[in-house]
């Protein structure tokens, strides 16, 4: 207590007062714009991500109804099965010409300068993949017209996108301005439209002449592949270990060591997981490179750490008196922890698991090393055998599609991470939920 | 639930420690400038035959041939893509860890460009402009003295007077090797700095300034900073640059435009040959492999009209000859 000046009155606010109300609300204001900057980077990220991204999710396709020649594609007539896998796609693409010269033909369709060969340049070069795919399975189709919906290619796509301007095709060699008109013109046609585009999440990767085909279904495999193997393997070693740590081991030195080095595991780079993972899983216990397996491997010495961490929190936070409880009616430490303390833990650790799966689903770095950075083109198999087959993961699919020359890859890189954060909006909220609804305090 | 998700855990690690035997698809790293035709090959192949798409990763020519002479069996490397020629130090490599036989297949070739922004001044450049410009010492009056030049028009009165600003590739990629060799060299030797510092390697050395600039990400990260710097210039590859036209504008050397027509005939200087080195001793055992490499080599892929020369690769002329020995898989000779 300071002494007050007989001339000053208790209403009016003098010198020292009028600082620390202006402190506070200086303290107030800083908080304030320390917000709005954080809200405006989050926001300019997200608009960055979504104006280039969103685009990703639909798709420019074009009907085409093709004759499947029989003079091409099964020469003797005999429908034998073995000589139309003979065929191969380059026998494809002038069944997709021909339909295109007849749309060329039609009254009020040609454009000046473009041939059927420059047209089916805007249809994407998945199509004979397509065709062929069909008739292998279909293959008494041989000699009807079927209907048949392509993908336009990655710049007649861009066009719809905003992508690519009629400007930019004068200059662009992949693309021409007469091209472009006569998709205006199919498109008034109705034989082209622009729909959502399933293909993007359930499609494999493409190679550089069919970014339109690129999809991230062998990434989101990869990734779900990967997260069960840690999932299985990080709960019971984590839990069993804070359990231990927590409730049954004697304090001493040998268990403060253990404790610090559990600290620093998890602030060790993740790069350096990936330095492991490729000396002991790939060279020396013989593991497949690529494969799903070696990366869930990895992801668990990672992501260990943090959940044992957490899950000790959890097990600390229920109050001693429910374990002297549960002793004190004769159970023993072990029936006292497995019955009554791990049950009320239960909500803490599923949201550490979760939260320390979801940044094992965001981690990139040591994937690279261990050879997830590949294209791969075929599914993995049902686990437990497709854990071993290669795959993608989907962190590492944007790594991968942002170095690629095509500006359509951009985009899909773009949309893998929009997939990417929606996934992880997804895990964060149940772990929220999860704490919402069960967590109890004492 | 604990006791059940560490069964599965045992189970996990069981069929861990007893697979990883056999292998389906053949597997194939190295360079990133020929990533983007191998893969346009595996797409094709794995659509076109009965065997599984291989499994291709980029990484870098040197990394892919290290990692190809690591040993023999399934956990190795069947193929190795570069974009520079093997060297005596990976043979060697090869043979002390038992990879005896290797067949090194030419399947085509690939200009290198230097390009800027659509939006800035067109150039015609000479290698000795690029030598004037971005060497460490340059020739003046008949002495070496640090490089003084700051415009492009300093270095040859023809060019526009801009700031000299140079994206090239770090030293890590092939790209550089064949800059230093055909630009590089060509311009040191014309401008008579080549006589004067007596040796081919010193004339590699670029100022450090800070207008040339070392890029060891990849073209699009190039572009990227073009995208910055209108006024920069950038070094491509060929097929890079056919995909971005409407980005990117071309600069001429010697008065060649490059294109996969000049670089074949041998007009445009800066070109290279692409390679790919098969383990012999997997032929016939991981399944598909001998497809694969006849497959891409075919003149379906590899051929003027194929897909590979659609994205930008300048075709073999003696492709014939390739493809009779991946045929007949014939081993590389020793190097001379």
């Amino acid at each position: 207590m300071t002494d007050v000046s007989s001339t000053s009155s208790l209403l009016a606010v003098d010198d020292r007062t009028r600082r620390r109300n202006a402190a506070e609300k200086r303290f107030r204001v800083y908080g304030v714009i320390a917000i709005v900057l954080a809200m405006l980077a989050l926001a300019g990220l997200m608009t960055s991500i979504l104006t280039n991204g969103l685009s990703a999710f639909k798709q420019t396709f074009v009907t085409l109804e093709v004759y499947l020649d029989p003079a091409k594609l099964d020469k003797d007539g005999s429908g034998d099965l073995e000589k139309i896998r003979k065929v191969s796609t380059f026998g494809y693409a002038p069944l997709i010409r021909n339909t295109l010269q007849t749309h060329l033909d039609a009254p009020n369709m040609a454009v000046d300068d473009l041939s059927a060969k420059d047209a089916v340049k805007m249809i994407s070069n998945e199509s004979a993949a397509e065709m062929r795919r069909f008739v292998l399975a279909n293959p008494d189709m041989i000699g009807e017209t079927v209907s048949f919906k392509f993908l336009a290619s990655g710049r007649v796509d861009g066009y719809y996108k905003g992508r690519v301007t009629m400007e930019s095709a004068e200059r662009d060699s992949n693309i021409s301005p007469q091209q472009l008109m006569f998709a205006d013109k199919l498109k008034d046609a109705g034989l082209l439209e622009t729909s959502f585009n399933w293909g993007f999440l359930t499609r494999a990767d493409a190679s550089e002449n069919r970014p339109e085909a690129a999809g991230l279904g062998v990434a989101i495999l990869g990734s779900l592949y990967m997260m069960a193997v840690v999932l299985c393997l990080t709960l019971p070693i984590g839990v069993a270990a804070s359990i231990y740590l927590e409730e049954f081991a004697p304090k001493n030195w040998f268990t403060d060591i253990v404790e610090v080095n559990i600290s620093n595991l998890a602030a060790v780079p993740s790069i350096v997981f990936g330095i492991l993972g490729l000396a002991i899983f790939i060279n020396f216990a013989g593991l497949p490179q690529s494969a799903p397996i070696v990366g869930g491997l990895v992801l668990t010495l990672m992501t260990l750490p943090t959940i044992i961490i957490s899950t000790r929190a959890s097990l600390k936070a229920v109050p001693p008196s429910i374990r002297d409880a549960a002793l004190g009616v004769g159970a023993s430490k072990m029936q006292a922890v497995f019955h009554h303390v791990l049950p009320l833990a239960a909500p803490g650790i599923l949201t550490g698991t979760i939260i320390g799966l979801a940044q094992a689903l965001g981690e990139t770095a040591p994937l690279l090393l261990i050879g997830m950075v590949a294209f791969v083109r075929e599914f993995p198999g049902a686990p437990p055998e497709g854990l071993f087959d290669p795959a993608a993961a989907l962190p590492v699919q944007v790594y991968n599609w942002t170095q690629r020359a095509d500006p359509a890859f951009a985009e899909r890189a773009s949309g893998a991470i929009i997939v990417l954060l929606v996934f992880l909006l997804f895990m964060n909220a149940i772990a929220i939920i999860l704490r919402r609804r069960f967590e109890r305090r004492w | 639930m604990s006791v059940k998700l560490t069964a599965s855990a045992i189970a996990v690690a069981a069929i861990a420690a007893t697979s990883a035997a056999a292998r389906d698809q053949v597997q194939i790293a190295g360079s990133s400038t020929v990533l983007p035709y191998a893969t346009i090959v595996a797409e094709a192949f794995g659509e076109n035959f009965e065997f599984p798409t291989p499994v291709v990763e980029g990484g870098g020519s040197g990394a892919g041939r290290k990692k190809m002479c690591e040993g023999v069996g399934p956990n190795t490397l069947d193929i190795a893509n570069s974009s520079s020629r093997i060297k005596q130090s990976d043979i060697d490599l090869c043979g002390t860890n038992g990879v005896s036989e290797i067949m090194e297949v030419r399947f085509g070739y690939d200009g290198i460009v230097f390009a800027s922004d659509i939006d800035g001044p067109s150039f015609e450049f000479t290698p000795a402009d690029w030598f004037n410009a971005i060497a460490k010492e340059v020739v003046v009056d008949g002495k070496l003295v640090a490089n003084p030049n700051k415009t492009w028009a300093d270095a040859n009165a023809n060019l526009p007077a801009n700031n000299i600003l140079a994206f090239i590739p770090g030293t890590k990629h092939g790209t550089r090797e064949v800059f230093d060799k055909k630009v590089l060299e060509a311009g040191c030797k014309a401008t008579g700095a080549l006589e004067l510092l007596g040796d081919k390697k010193a004339c590699h050395a670029l100022r450090t300034d800070g207008l040339s600039v070392d890029i060891d990400g990849d073209y699009t990260e190039t572009l990227a900073r073009l995208d910055a710097n209108k006024n920069a210039i950038g070094v491509f590859g060929l097929s890079f640059y056919q995909n971005n036209t409407d980005k990117l504008i071309v600069a001429t050397m010697d008065d060649v435009t490059p294109s996969t027509e000049t670089v074949a005939s041998g007009e445009y200087p800066v070109s290279r040959p692409l390679f790919f080195y098969v383990k012999k001793a997997h032929l016939g055992v991981i399944p598909g492999l001998q497809e694969y490499i006849d497959f891409f080599v075919s003149d379906d892929m590899a051929g003027p009209d194929g897909p590979l020369a659609e994205y930008g690769l300048v075709s073999d002329p003696e492709l014939a000859t390739t493809q009779e020995m991946v045929a007949n898989g014939t081993p590389m000779p020793p190097l001379n």
